[in-house]
């Protein structure tokens, strides 16, 4: 387990003070103008050495982004954006940063925002983050009136932080989406390229951070990227906030090493799984767009990166559901479908109407009332959706249901089985419907 | 998608224009923006005119926005019915917004819907004395503390048919209701208290002082095996009021 010295979220449970005095004595805003000093090459190669992967779901790393941004600005200003619009079913870190611990985001972004030459950040919080939004408001508001940020502030770098609030659509929590929000449109992704890097909000250069790697950037400039990039393993390094939720005996958020493997995680933090280890059906690893994994390779899973994508999903955005053998693993992946059917911007056919059809072929599949071979048109539609949109709204709906057929397609043919061996007065319907 | 339509011509008022507070404020959100980007203060500005409008969007409300705004009226018409946050017909006082995703539902949260359909009736039916509505929503974010309803502002977490039953009928009441986890729990540490975080060694130089209200005293506590339903004490707090006394009102 991680040591606790090595923590970065230190007030993650909301026992201490929120505001800058508190996050001063915690170690925050501590030396962060002899940081800036060091200049914009010194910190992102410090990014980039620490290995830090973007902790929002895709994973890329972050150093690496941040060189994307052009070195000169050609006259347009460049801005930063943290992506707050946490929406992924299963995932709730972001929102404990951002009402208890708001100090480290907003250091964390005057350095990355100082690093990428960008001189205004917004901060595009989800809408039903009502609460955690005026604590994060706050603490950018006691951040000005302490001359952190601002016009002429102590750290000689004009720099303006905007919380900006979405209002309920999941869609925004994609890059492109997002800035189309925060331009006062609907939020529908654009096509890339051109890259936010190149065009992005207001048609400037832009790069859109996590809320999660922008809060431990000033933990990586002060402690040393070594220090990050001793924990864990290589290509996974540093600490992570997991959120388990599901059928755990103690669903909670914690903070550690990335690599920790499923089990002890479980067992250290959650009380382990509800009825014991052997009870454990399966689990989603990051977030509802993951495949799941099922019980017998739970074992063996550690949980970053490149662990979970031995068993052909991903971390996602490291939030757990877990799944004991009371689930009815289909109605569970059948509701997460009718998630991407009602959260699909529209936009692209595929997704638009793939979403609605998906949801009600598994819906019927979760009563049995279907035909063995639309399990096999169920599969080979997920393909015909997956990549084939103009985001990763698609595969990230596609996948789940993917997991569900390679892992339990005989729980679907059982349950068609049951159904078909018991008369029925309604007609089998076929998948068109 | 959903289709959303906004409500009928009958109840939708005849007239709408920010109060001179809210016209104010509005206009601070807009110089937030740079120059000629004024659209982006649409969704700020369409959420304080629902609140404005006591919950809902009512169209002339929409139409105020876009003018205000310098935009067409058909864009801001499609920004309304784009975010589901946006109610385009009246609300109870009290708006449960109840997360039904898999997560929620893994810890129970069918059978706080039924009780919705039971207690409130339809979703989006106001309920007869006008104090309740709800609406089965997707993920809130708070899946640890699931299963999870926002009531107006607020988050409400670690429900059960006992409790959540209680919430609305103190609500209801006019009762005053804390918000937050609704058992023995800080946040999201695990309930029986956090299993990191206690080297005091992390707290040397101090942590800013105890909150001036602390969220959770042991003595507020109940813990686990006591029915949820019954409050002796306080339940948890959002950490409000720091020690640097320093917050937005």
């Amino acid at each position: 387990m991680l040591a606790d010295k090595d923590r970065i979220f230190k007030n993650l449970y909301g026992l201490y003070d929120w505001g800058l005095e508190g996050a001063r004595a915690r170690g925050a805003w501590d030396g962060t103008k002899a940081i800036l000093e060091k200049g914009r090459d010194w910190i992102i190669n410090e990014v980039k050495a620490s290995g830090l992967r973007g902790r929002g779901g895709a994973g890329f790393p972050t150093g690496l982004k941040w060189s994307f941004m052009p070195k000169q600005s050609d006259g347009r200003p460049h801005y930063l954006v943290v992506n707050a619009d946490e929406s992924e079913p299963g995932t709730c870190k972001d929102r404990e940063i951002m009402r208890h611990d708001p100090h480290l985001l907003v250091e964390g972004c005057l350095i990355a925002g100082f690093a990428m030459g960008a001189h205004t950040c917004f901060i595009y919080i989800r809408g039903e983050f009502i609460r955690e939004r005026e604590h994060l408001q706050a603490a950018v508001d006691q951040a000005y009136a302490a001359n952190l940020i601002g016009k002429n502030n102590v750290h000689g770098f004009d720099f303006d932080i905007i919380v900006h609030h979405g209002a309920g659509a999941y869609i925004c929590g994609e890059e492109t989406a997002l800035l189309e929000s925060l331009e006062g449109k609907k939020g529908q992704p654009r096509l890339k390229p051109p890259f936010p890097a190149n065009v992005g909000l207001y048609g400037c250069p832009t790069t859109v951070n996590n809320v999660e790697s922008i809060a431990v950037v000033p933990d990586i400039a002060r402690r040393g990227a070594a220090w990050f990039a001793g924990i864990g393993r290589p290509n996974n390094t540093g600490t992570k906030l997991f959120c388990i939720s599901g059928h755990v005996e103690k669903p909670c958020t914690v903070e550690d090493a990335m690599g920790v493997p499923l089990r002890e995680l479980l067992d250290t933090h959650c009380g382990g799984v509800r009825g014991g280890w052997s009870n454990l059906l399966a689990v989603i690893p990051g977030g509802s767009s993951m495949p799941l994994i099922p019980a017998h390779d739970c074992e063996r899973l550690l949980m970053d990166f490149d662990g979970t994508r031995e068993f052909k999903s991903a971390l996602g955005t490291a939030a757990v559901i877990v799944m004991d053998k009371s689930t009815d693993i289909i109605r569970a992946m059948a509701r997460i479908s009718y998630f991407y059917k009602h959260e699909s911007c529209g936009q692209c056919t595929p997704c638009r109407e793939g979403m609605g059809w998906m949801w009600r072929v598994l819906s019927r599949m979760a009563e049995g009332r279907a035909h063995k071979r639309e399990i096999d048109m169920l599969m080979e539609v997920t393909t015909q959706i997956e990549g084939h949109t103009i985001c990763a709204f698609g595969d990230g709906a596609a996948w789940p249901v993917q997991g569900l057929i390679r892992h339990f397609r005989h729980e679907i043919e059982r349950r068609i089985d049951d159904y078909s061996a018991n008369p029925h007065p309604e007609p089998v319907r076929v998948a068109a419907e | 998608m959903s289709v959303r339509r906004l409500a009928d011509a009958a109840i939708q008022p005849k007239s709408f224009a920010f109060t001179v507070e809210n016209l104010d404020w509005a206009k601070g959100e807009i110089a937030k923006y740079p120059e000629g980007r004024q659209a982006s203060a649409i969704l700020a500005l369409l959420w304080r005119a629902q609140e404005q409008a006591g919950g809902w969007l009512p169209q002339k409300a929409i139409e105020h926005v876009a003018d205000l705004l310098g935009m067409a009226k058909i864009r801001a018409l499609e920004v309304a019915t784009f975010y589901t946050m946006f109610n385009l017909a009246p609300v109870g006082q009290f708006h449960v917004q109840l997360c039904g995703t898999t997560p929620c539902v893994l810890r129970g949260a069918d059978k706080l819907i039924k009780l919705c359909h039971d207690t409130i009736g339809e979703p989006l039916q106001i309920s007869g004395d006008g104090k309740l509505s709800w609406v089965e929503v997707e993920c809130l974010g708070a899946c640890v503390n699931a299963p999870v309803a926002q009531i107006n502002y607020d988050y409400y977490e670690d429900l059960t048919p006992e409790n959540f039953t209680k919430i609305l009928a103190d609500l209801a009441a006019g009762k005053e209701v804390k918000p937050g986890p609704q058992v023995a729990r800080q946040f999201s540490a695990p309930s029986g208290g956090p299993t990191t975080l206690t080297d005091p060694a992390l707290y040397a130089h101090g942590n800013g002082g105890p909150l001036h209200d602390p969220a959770l005293r042991d003595a507020d506590a109940k813990w686990p095996g006591e029915p949820a339903n019954v409050r002796e004490a306080a339940v948890p707090k959002s950490p409000v009021g720091d020690s640097s006394a320093n917050r937005r009102s």
